[in-house]
């Protein structure tokens, strides 16, 4: 429940500020046409100030293992049109209908002290999906589309309080799509059912108007740094299919690798790295022969690529300026924890 | 450059269904130069020419382009400079996704990772380029010069890639593939045509690399098996540089002072090359010789025919595994031509070539060289030429002609 503690934070401070404002309401035809909004406010998501005061018809929800990004925070909603159904398939990746639209605040600071940066939203058109990220202005009254992606100077004070200065990156609408890509087309990556929490409150409704492929799928997966959730190698998958597998994954970005982090290639030893030399890594290699060296994270690339803020080592190579060390560590331990041949 | 982009939305949006009238979107150098040349490749329309200012743009991150049919053209490749020298994040300097775009008379320099990469981009051009690594050959500078991979239909005309701690120009799991009139010094591997079918090498000078141009083909990958590649009329001399690539990747292990190099690929045509200079040896075919756990891979090479290059002082300076006991054994130099021997006669690999051919008499690729059963050889069997002419869509010659 913890995870709920920062937005229920939020929505106070929202009534206790706002109470005045009448609700968002959601501007169905900017998600749907062709144009590309200028401005967030034309969706209506928000009531603001910031990304506070969500529309009714916004359904919030947290990912169990979520992707880093130099320890944003990030507060997600979904919207469906009214009446409209997804769809989820036998695995419970969610297909969401026409008009829907998946919105993403990324900002630091928790519960009241929460101060936004940006906000990306996928908007489900009707040739696809579209990405597009849009930057808040000082004082939070809007944000302003930016296509090609900016830089912002921001503090971070990391889980351990050791404060850093950074400088974030806004993707770009590109950068949006190369990490969003399944065979050149845009998908969404997180709604997959056993990674969403969805917010209590609105849980079971949602949840109705889902239409399963096989049986209903619990948010039941595993939350990489909660050992209760699963084993490491269950957690140090999970953590690798979120924070890789949307490249790295045979329709993905990253498909000419030959390295497939997400869970259907789980059975290829090769594929996941266990013994891969790599094929385009460069310097990237760090001198080490393999992906994953069974038992020795030391001599593994990919220990040394997540450990990196180079471009052209760092892995992932957009969306994170700082290194993720308590995710180093899971795999670390992962590798660690595997047997040499 | 904002005037330029002003209202753009919504003649997108009137437009959509209809095309417009190409335009060219101009970007000058200067302040801003990140923001407003993304823009610009986000914002163009398919036909649409981005046109780079004369002078240095420098870069903070990777740029990207998305939409199919545009041109990015220079004002030359020493006049228009993409500098990544202040990279701070992205895998390479430009990343090209769409089909049908044409890159030209322009330079990236010191791209932090790979300089200009095309991925699933099918028929794309690369025309009068410059990529260069101002520092000289380095481990730390980026991987690839000119990187197109996963693509049917790729030109590459004219281009000077200097630096590369890989490859200069490396084709990689692509398709119908023509490398021509193209210059590579200084990098590891000049040229590398790597898990790819149906490629023409031609008119190319590969010089002071590490090894001049390789022909490769590397298991656990989506497309494997190369095949069909030809490698003529190229100038592939003194590739002398020490191999500066990071261990790891394959291309560490090749020895400097090599030309052209084979390895695991099939049905491959080495003809009217001029080859001077290089310390081990001309022409290497060899199999993989690395482990690897992969049942629909193929080690061996099979099928080369080699025949009417010229062959200048070569295998003075051999710097593989036994390379030395070897030219002591053979007259004080290594021959310029050789083969490992796997398959035997049944591998078809033929020589017409009027120089002596090392076969090393191995059995399988990945035999340790010591085991080696060198010997001279003759490769005789009909070495002439016989694969078709590599030929692009003709709106892809048209656009550089």
């Amino acid at each position: 429940m913890k995870r709920w503690q920062g937005l229920a934070g939020v929505v106070a401070a929202a009534l206790l500020v706002s109470a005045l404002p009448a609700p968002a309401v959601i501007n169905d035809s900017a998600i749907t046409e062709a144009a590309l909004p200028r401005k967030l406010s034309e969706f209506g998501f928000f009531a603001g100030p910031g990304a506070t005061d969500p529309a009714p018809a916004l359904v919030a929800y947290s990912l169990r293992t979520p992707l880093f990004s130099d320890y944003a925070e990030k507060q997600r909603f979904v919207y469906v049109p009214q009446g409209a159904r997804v769809a989820a398939d036998a695995e419970g990746r969610l297909t969401f209908p026409v008009g829907s639209a998946l919105i993403k605040t990324f900002g630091y600071g928790s519960g009241a002290a929460f101060r936004p940066i940006e906000t990306r939203v996928l908007l489900r058109r009707a040739n696809g999906w579209e990405a597009l990220p849009y930057v808040w202005n000082a004082d939070l009254s809007d944000a302003d589309l930016k296509v090609a992606g900016t830089r912002l100077p921001v503090t971070v004070t990391r889980p351990d309080g050791q404060r850093s200065e950074i400088s974030y990156a806004v993707p770009n609408k590109n950068q949006c799509k190369e990490c969003h890509s399944s065979a050149g087309a845009v998908v969404p990556i997180g709604p997959i059912a056993a990674n969403m929490d969805i917010a209590p409150a609105k849980a079971a409704a949602f949840r109705k108007r889902i239409d399963w492929a096989a049986a209903p799928i619990a948010a039941n997966g595993p939350i990489w740094n909660d050992a209760s959730t699963g084993s490491l190698d269950q957690r140090a998958r999970a953590y690798l299919m979120v924070n890789c597998a949307h490249c790295h994954n045979p329709t993905g970005s990253a498909s000419n690798s030959g390295l497939f982090l997400n869970y259907g290639a789980a059975a290829d030893r090769t594929a996941t790295g266990l013994y891969k030399r790599p094929v385009a890594a460069g310097r990237g290699s760090g001198g080490r022969e393999f992906a994953i060296a069974p038992g020795q994270p030391d001599q593994s690339i990919m220990i040394h690529r997540m450990g990196s803020t180079e471009p052209g080592v760092a892995m992932p190579e957009v969306g994170r300026s700082m290194v993720h060390e308590e995710g180093v560590a899971l795999i670390r331990e992962w590798i660690s924890s595997l047997r040499s041949e | 450059m904002k005037r330029i982009f002003a209202g753009f939305a919504s003649v997108l949006a009137l437009t959509a269904a209809a095309p417009i009238l190409a335009k060219d979107l101009a970007v000058a150098p200067g302040p801003g130069a990140q923001e407003r040349l993304q823009e610009a490749l986000i914002l163009a329309q398919p036909g649409d020419v981005v046109m780079l200012g004369e002078g240095r743009f420098d870069l903070t991150d990777g740029l990207s382009l998305d939409v199919a049919g545009v041109t990015v053209k220079g004002a030359g490749p020493d006049k228009s400079v993409l500098s990544f020298k202040g990279q701070l994040a992205a895998g390479e300097g430009l990343l090209v996704t769409s089909d049908n775009v044409v890159l030209r008379d322009f330079a990236v320099e010191d791209s932090r990772g790979d300089a200009i990469k095309s991925k699933g981009a099918d028929n794309i051009v690369y025309h009068n380029i410059r990529v260069e690594w101002t520092g000289g050959p380095k481990e730390t500078n980026g991987a690839y010069g000119i990187y197109p991979v996963e693509s049917e239909n790729v030109l590459i005309d004219s281009v000077l890639v200097i630096g590369a701690s890989d490859a200069g120009i490396y084709v990689g799991q692509s398709r119908n593939i023509i490398v021509r009139d193209s210059i590579a010094r200084f990098n590891v591997a000049g040229i590398e045509i790597e898990n790819s079918f149906n490629a023409d090498v031609h008119d190319n000078v590969a010089t002071n690399n590490t090894g001049g141009i390789l022909v490769f083909d590397l298991p656990n990958l989506p497309q494997q098996g190369g095949h069909n590649v030809r490698v003529f009329d190229n100038v592939v001399v003194e590739n002398d540089t020490p191999n500066f690539a990071p261990k790891g990747n394959i291309v560490a292990s090749v020895p400097a002072g090599t030309g052209v190099m084979v390895m695991a690929n099939r049905d491959i045509e080495i003809f009217d090359n001029v080859f001077d200079g290089n310390g081990s040896s001309n022409i290497m075919i060899i199999g993989y010789r690395q482990k690897f756990d992969d049942a629909k891979y193929q080690p061996m090479v099979r099928n080369v025919r080699i025949s009417d290059n010229a062959h200048g002082k070569t295998g003075f300076a051999p710097q593989f595994a036994g390379g030395e006991m070897l030219a002591a054994a053979f007259g004080g130099s290594v021959p310029p031509i050789i083969w490992d021997g796997v398959g035997g006669a049944e591998a078809k690999v033929y020589s017409s070539d009027d120089v002596p051919v090392l076969n090393l008499g191995m059995t399988k690729s990945d035999q340790p060289i010591e085991t080696a059963q060198p010997a001279l050889a003759k490769l005789a069997g009909d070495a002439a030429p016989t694969l078709p002419k590599i030929v692009m869509p003709d709106a892809m010659e048209a656009a550089i002609r």
